[in-house]
């Protein structure tokens, strides 16, 4: 007996996401006051590409190129335990000190706060930034963690069997993001 | 004075006289009375059936270590005994490397005594050839004949010297008992823990070549010519010793040798994963050396098959590859490897097997065994040749477990051993 | 599935894609080496012992700075078995181990099979940094690492290894790597010193070291020990480095540039020229440091992961 599809719903379609980021890239603007002092770090994976696009967005605005870099947790999850086989570990770079900057984190999904708590750690490990806000593209809730993202595309309710799954043209071909449900049986 | 026992209706195999049929075989007063149909029954015969089952000579085991004494923890006389018993053997050899070295006659006559006071296979000594087995000085061969050693051996190590092995061969030719050597050339041996080749390479552990066998038998069958004294070769393990020995017999030289079950039947790649149950000496070689064996056996150019049993502590061998010591047992084993191997895997025939395992060592080491002509002492073993059994090395009448057959099937076992009439061994035995 | 299993013993009966693994593994560990700070917490409060019975100075730094860099508890147990009871020693060692609860042990010894033998006997992982003449995989596998920096892939390439072969646990571990990963391999050294059937595991063998320089794109130039001369495998040290030696003149005459690889430490005269270990096409430093790296891959990819908790974790929804 198979089992019926898993229902997909459009949450962002390719042009409700370049508006989102469209809004999101003004409002890094007003909380970082400024370019100055901004650095631009995506979470891998597709974190990177978003911060890439917000960059470009604020750029093209602007007329600045922020700064940006790269951040893998995996080394820092607290999950590792438990996670079976080993997670591949994607690429870290991070432009220069952090020391005196305002970092903002750039994610796909925020969900229960586990990723973002990791990159706070990580990032500690890599200097003591004046400020760190987070930035997300999705805010599904179902927090585990006492953690808020200060700029969100897009709120979704989302329950803990369902998926919200990212896509981007950078990795995946097209730009879309769409919550699935699982099937409950 | 024991009953007199009728085994009846089994049948019937001696080698000795070339006999393969269904018979009776009459026990009396230790001694075979007569083996034929229609015996008539004496007073008070015990009558035994044992139709469906095989009768033959008890089994001769002419290489054994027993570690009495100096390491009785791990195998005594009796205990050995019983074990053999419980083999199919009647009679065993005993080498000489105890501690302390069993090189005169009041140790050869400790032994003896052991043996007899354990009540279970026969044991007979062989002597050490040179004094400690340090290979310096002859022993005395004529005390140890006296107290009842049957040959004489440095087994354990190699005679070295060429002037030694000439002199033992030459002086032990006056007592009529042969010199059993261990054919190992020590530097090229030394270190070596498997057989030099591709497996003992990529495991990265060092080689012996089998040059390091076949250097010591072309010696000793030189030596052998030289002198007209009878050279037994111990546990014979390559193709090229084969060659050598097949030779030296074309050309009639007093030559015999032996080899062992695990021998004809293991490769070097029992090693792999750094088993040390697969570690003794001489090493287990490749399939050739294996195939060459098996030839061997069957066209008679190796006379006989012996155990080398060889107790160690568990313990002993649970270590690295390099630091365990040689050895395995084999006594309980040797029977159902041999008929599994060598006659269910079409090698050899069964009154061909009996023959290498009984009346070919008997005659070798002129022991009274190996026959059930009338007369002959009643050293019986009845076979039961449909026995499937698995090999549990935790059940055994042996002190020592080192065993490379842990969990092997085998087919065909002893379930009766009679030494001078009396049953030493009875039933199914322990390794079910 | 390229999960490691348990322990890392040897390269021989690792798939090709696990040897990929390790080294892809490796990259991002190079990078955390590069930080300010040099730890990141993924085996926190785990419990390594380096438990070497064979004197070794560089390769237990190297293991000690991939556990610390991991935030892993290090301890150093120098146990240098009397040669009496050496196995002895080694079954206790592993059963009082076991009852302090180890999570993993780094293992170097003098016998052959003893990480094999350590392994089958603990639940920790055990990992091999050297037994006896058998693998040394950690150094196979940061050599490749460091090959495939230079020359940008393995398969295809030509390796020739130089020196004391058989009694190499260096040389076995690189045999396994490299034909796994394609690449051509070849063997050069006196004959006394090459293993028996070594042609029988894909190998070429050149009986003279300017054929073998005429023919390779990397050499990795083994050590050679003094007791080899003192056992009668070769008559002199000076023979051999006038027979054998990779040499400034030799490399001039090579087709082509050779990189060249040495796991150390050197003997700078007897199997190499000073001259070519300093060179340009040296990058034995780069071997040191790609240890490191190729360590904590190791130790990474080996530790925790209880697939049954992943599998509860998974039914639950998963984190994110």
């Amino acid at each position: 007996m198979t089992r019926p599809a898993p229902e997909r719903t459009t949450i962002l379609d390719a042009r409700a996401l370049a508006r989102a980021l469209q809004r999101m890239a003004v409002e890094v603007l007003e909380q970082a006051q400024g370019t100055d002092a901004l650095i631009l770090i995506g979470i891998q994976r597709r974190g990177v590409e978003l911060a890439d696009r917000i960059a470009k967005l604020i750029e093209k605005e602007e007329g600045f190129v922020v700064p940006r870099g790269a951040l893998d947790i995996t080394l820092y999850r607290d999950d590792l335990e438990t996670v079976g086989p080993k997670p591949v570990i994607g690429e870290t770079r991070i432009p220069g000190d952090l020391t005196g900057k305002h970092v903002v984190i750039v994610d796909d999904v925020l969900y229960t706060g586990r990723t973002a708590r990791a990159a706070l750690d990580e990032l500690a490990d890599f200097g003591r930034p004046e400020r760190i806000s987070l930035c997300v593209l999705v805010d599904r809730g179902g927090r585990e963690l006492p953690i808020q993202a200060d700029i969100v595309g897009k709120q979704v309710k989302a329950g803990a069997r369902d998926r919200v799954e990212v896509l981007v043209e950078e990795l995946d071909g097209r730009d879309l993001v769409e919550l699935v449900r699982r099937e409950t049986s | 004075m024991t009953r007199p026992l009728l085994l009846a209706g089994g049948r019937v195999i001696d080698p000795s006289r070339g006999l393969d049929q269904t018979a009776d075989v009459l026990l009396q007063d230790g001694k075979i009375t007569a083996v034929g149909s229609n015996l008539g029954r004496p007073d008070g015969v015990e009558v035994r059936s044992v139709a469906g089952r095989v009768v033959a000579p008890g089994l001769v085991d002419i290489h054994v270590h027993l570690r009495e004494p100096g390491n009785e923890d791990v195998e005594t006389v009796a205990t050995g005994a019983r074990a053999a018993a419980a083999g199919g053997f009647t009679a065993i050899c005993a080498m000489p490397n105890t501690d302390p070295v069993t090189d005169n006659q009041a140790a050869v006559g400790f032994v003896v005594r052991q043996g007899v006071r354990a009540g279970f296979a026969r044991v007979h000594p062989i002597g050490a050839v040179s004094v400690g087995q340090r290979g310096e000085k002859l022993a005395e061969f004529g005390e140890m004949v006296g107290a009842g050693a049957v040959a004489v051996s440095d087994d354990g190590k190699p005679v070295y010297s060429s002037h030694l092995m000439r002199t033992a061969l030459e002086y032990a030719h006056t007592f009529g008992i042969p010199v059993a050597d261990h054919c190992e050339e020590p530097t090229l041996a030394s270190g070596g823990v498997m057989h030099e080749g591709l497996v003992s390479s990529r495991l990265g552990l060092k080689g012996i070549p089998s040059a390091a066998e076949e250097i010591m038998v072309a010696r000793d069958i030189l030596l052998a010519e030289l002198t007209g004294g009878h050279v037994h070769l111990c546990h014979m393990s390559t193709r090229g010793s084969v060659e050598l020995i097949r030779r030296a017999k074309e050309r009639g030289l007093a030559v015999s040798a032996e080899v062992t079950p695990h021998h004809f039947t293991l490769t070097d790649h029992a090693c792999e994963e750094y088993d040390t149950h697969a570690k003794m000496n001489p090493p287990l070689r490749e399939a050739g050396d294996v195939a060459a064996l098996r030839s061997a056996l069957k066209e008679g150019v190796i006379d006989c098959i012996a155990s080398d049993h060889a107790p160690h502590a568990y313990d002993a061998k649970e270590a690295a590859f390099d630091d365990a010591p040689f050895g395995i047992v084999g006594l309980e084993t040797a029977f159902g490897i041999a008929h599994t191997e060598l006659v269910r895997g079409g090698v050899l025939s069964l009154p061909a097997l009996i023959e290498r395992m009984s009346t070919a060592p008997a005659k070798l080491f002129h022991l009274a065994g190996g026959t059930l002509a009338p007369g002959a002492p009643a050293d019986v073993v009845v076979l039961d040749l449909d026995d499937e059994w698995t090999v549990a090395p935790e059940r055994f009448f042996s002190k020592s477990r080192n065993s490379p057959f842990s969990g092997r099937r085998l087919t065909g076992r002893a379930v009766l051993t009679l030494v001078a009439g009396k049953p030493v061994h009875e039933g199914g035995s322990p390794a079910l | 599935m390229t999960a490691l299993g348990k322990d890392l013993v040897g390269l021989e009966h690792l798939a090709p894609e696990q040897i990929r693994l390790i080294l892809d593994t490796a990259e991002p560990f190079k990078e955390v080496s590069e930080r300010p700070i040099k730890k990141v917490p993924a085996l926190r409060g785990k419990t390594i012992v380096n438990l070497f019975f064979e004197a070794s100075t560089r390769t237990r730094i190297s293991f000690e700075f991939a556990e610390k860099r991991l935030s892993a508890d290090t301890v150093n147990v120098a146990a240098t078995g009397s040669s009496v009871s050496k196995g002895e020693t080694l079954v206790d060692t592993a059963k009082n181990l076991e009852a302090m609860r180890i999570d993993m042990v780094v293992i170097r010894h003098g016998a052959s099979g003893a990480a094999q033998f350590l392994g089958s006997r603990i639940r920790s992982n055990v990992i091999n940094a050297g037994d006896g003449k058998h693998e040394h995989p950690t150094q196979a596998l940061l050599d490749l690492l460091t090959i495939r920096d230079k020359h940008g892939k393995i398969e295809g390439l030509k390796v020739c290894l130089v020196g004391d072969i058989l009694h190499s646990r260096v040389a076995r571990s690189n045999i396994w790597g490299l034909t796994k990963l394609g690449a051509q391999v070849g063997v050069c050294g006196p004959r006394t010193l090459l293993p028996r059937g070594i042609e029988e595991l894909g190998v070429t063998v050149f009986r003279r070291i300017e054929d073998a320089i005429a023919w390779a794109d990397v050499l990795n130039v083994l050590r050679l020990q003094l007791e080899r001369m003192e056992k009668g495998f070769i008559p002199s040290l000076r023979e051999y480095y006038r027979v054998f030696g990779v040499t400034v003149e030799r490399l001039e005459r090579a087709p082509r540039d050779i990189t060249i690889m040495h796991p150390g430490p050197m003997n700078r005269g007897v199997e190499i020229d000073s001259r070519v270990a300093d060179g340009s096409h040296s990058v034995i430093l780069d071997q040191v440091t790609n240890g490191v790296a190729v360590r904590m891959a190791v130790l990474y990819l080996l530790a925790g992961g209880r697939p049954e908790l992943a599998d509860a974790a998974k039914r639950g929804g998963g984190a994110e």
